[in-house]
């Protein structure tokens, strides 16, 4: 045990925590007035219902001890997860607060989902989607990557803090989600534009603040490949956000603030695979190849005609795709023991290719049948008079403005 | 009595409120309201999407005055409003029957 990983790893832990508030501002600014405080809800709600389900049966499914697939349920509510360090989750750290820290990557992945529903999913239906996604989905993908599961072991691919296991999961099941939903009434037919940008320059803020404690924090220790994680989150957000802009204002001839925090966004998300894994001058490049990419991707909901409401698959799965490949090209044995194309090692590019399909695959399937059992039950969508009226009144009864 | 009726620019509205006071008008109603008129509405973009907005906000000026009074209301108003490029509103006079003070039950000019 190190009292200087103990408290770096707790601290780091409260920092992944704060950024599903983050998450909820970021997406509340976006959304109508009228759904600001469900939006904000279907992020909150995940501090609530993941955490218990992680407790109960996640960390045990996504850590425990177990073959190929899946962990067994020894570790369920906890059992057996105690003070003394597990060998290969952070041996200089408590148990506990290797499986807390994990608890709230679980927590943001599945409110990062809620963007692409928000303003017209029923409150009962995400509540349910999102506890059985975890266990159905979540785990498994936590499992095969983080957990000793195959896609590590056999396929041999990487991702320090989450590009598959966080991001192009959390955008696939999204888009399945959004495919079963349907889009918002009037899109691309009347103005559905954010109402609040301070809010979600605040979010934005959090989130990039709390990033820090995701990547860095995924070292695991107070140590020197911490310090790359911080360095290499902070170069690829900040070059995202500026190439986002400057792209942004070469097309339309205006640099705007929510493309700018889209940009840091998009390369906080390719980065994170990649953290533990490239250097500064890798962290550069794949910065800019998120900001550029995920700039052009949100025009694929145009082009295929599905509304995710506040771009999840733009930013989250296509950055997390752009971070998980890169990583592949980038990696640098001397940072994280694995190389990439520019260090001879060609094949760890199809592994990272082979991980994204597989994983990536599994989840877009669960979670499209999960979405249509919810449909023929108890129903996704609320309905046509609730969405006109607004969410935060007609499933909450409450507002988020209250001005007299 | 007249009720004027401006529709103004809204960072006029302080400047408006502080020539009315100062030309002896001792009291009026504001409110933020959403309209348009000759001046067009404007393009907004979010990650891409371009919005046009036709509404342009407003502040809606509301003034109960004496006949005598009402002249020096509208040239006052209409010269603190004037920038002189579209978009700087409009002035309605109508006739008012009568006005009733709800505290003491006056009426007419003397509850003005």
């Amino acid at each position: 045990m190190n009292s200087g990983d103990t408290a770096w790893s707790l601290i780091c832990t409260g920092l992944v925590l704060l950024m599903t508030p983050g998450l909820a501002f970021f997406y509340g600014g976006l959304v109508r007035e009228k759904n600001t405080i469900n939006t904000m809800k279907m992020s909150f709600l995940a501090l609530g219902v993941i955490a218990l389900e992680w407790a109960l049966v996640g960390y045990s499914m996504a850590f425990g001890p177990g073959g190929r697939l899946i962990g067994g349920l020894q570790w369920g509510g906890l059992g057996g997860v105690g003070d003394a360090p597990h060998a290969t989750y952070g041996p200089t750290i408590p148990h506990l607060v290797f499986m807390a820290f994990q608890m709230m990557f679980a927590i943001i992945t599945a409110g990062l989902i809620s963007g692409a529903v928000a303003e017209r999913m029923k409150f009962w239906a995400w509540l349910i989607f999102i506890t059985v996604w975890s266990v159905v989905v979540y785990a498994p993908l936590a499992y095969w990557v983080f957990g000793g599961g195959f896609i590590f072991n056999e396929i041999a691919a990487r991702d320090f803090a989450g590009g598959l296991v966080v991001h192009i999961n959390a955008g696939v099941s999204a888009l399945a989600l959004v495919l079963v939903l349907g889009p918002r009434l009037g899109w691309r037919r009347e103005i559905i534009r954010p109402h609040s940008l301070p809010w979600t320059m605040l979010g934005a803020g959090i989130l990039w603040f709390g990033w820090f404690g995701f990547n860095a924090g995924s070292a695991l220790a107070a140590n020197e490949l911490a310090g790359n994680a911080f360095v290499t989150t902070q170069i690829a957000a900040a070059i995202a956000a500026t190439t986002w802009m400057l792209i942004e204002a070469a097309r339309t001839g205006k640099p705007t603030t929510l493309g700018f925090a889209s940009g840091a966004v998009a390369g906080l998300v390719a980065i994170t695979p990649c953290a533990g894994f490239v250097g500064p001058f890798a962290a550069f490049c794949i910065g800019i190849a998120a900001g550029a990419i995920c700039y052009f991707a949100l025009q694929l909901k145009f082009m295929f005609n599905f509304d995710d409401s506040l771009d999840v698959i733009g930013v989250h799965l296509v950055g997390g795709i752009v971070g998980a490949l890169l990583l592949g090209v980038f990696a640098d044995a001397a940072i994280g023991g694995t190389d990439g194309v520019f260090f001879g090692n060609a094949r760890q590019l199809w592994n990272q290719f082979a991980s994204i399909v597989i994983g990536g695959g599994y989840a877009f399937v669960v979670s499209l049948v999960l979405a249509y059992i919810l449909k023929m039950t108890i129903g996704l969508r609320v309905s046509e008079q609730d969405e006109r009226r607004g969410l935060d009144l007609s499933l909450h009864e409450e507002q988020g403005y209250v001005l007299e | 009595m007249k009720l004027i009726i401006a529709y103004v620019n809204p960072y006029k509205l302080d400047e408006v409120r502080d020539a009315l006071k100062a030309a002896g008008v001792t009291g009026l109603s504001a409110g933020n309201i959403q309209g348009f008129g000759r001046q067009a509405g404007h393009t907004e973009t979010y990650r891409g999407a371009e919005y046009e907005v036709d509404f342009v906000p407003k502040v809606r000026i509301e003034v109960l005055v004496d006949d005598t009074l009402a002249p020096t209301v509208i040239s006052t108003i209409e010269q603190t409003a004037r920038t002189g490029s579209i978009g700087d509103g409009k002035i309605a006079v109508l006739p008012v029957e009568d006005v009733i003070r709800i505290r003491t039950g006056e009426r007419g000019r003397d509850a003005l």
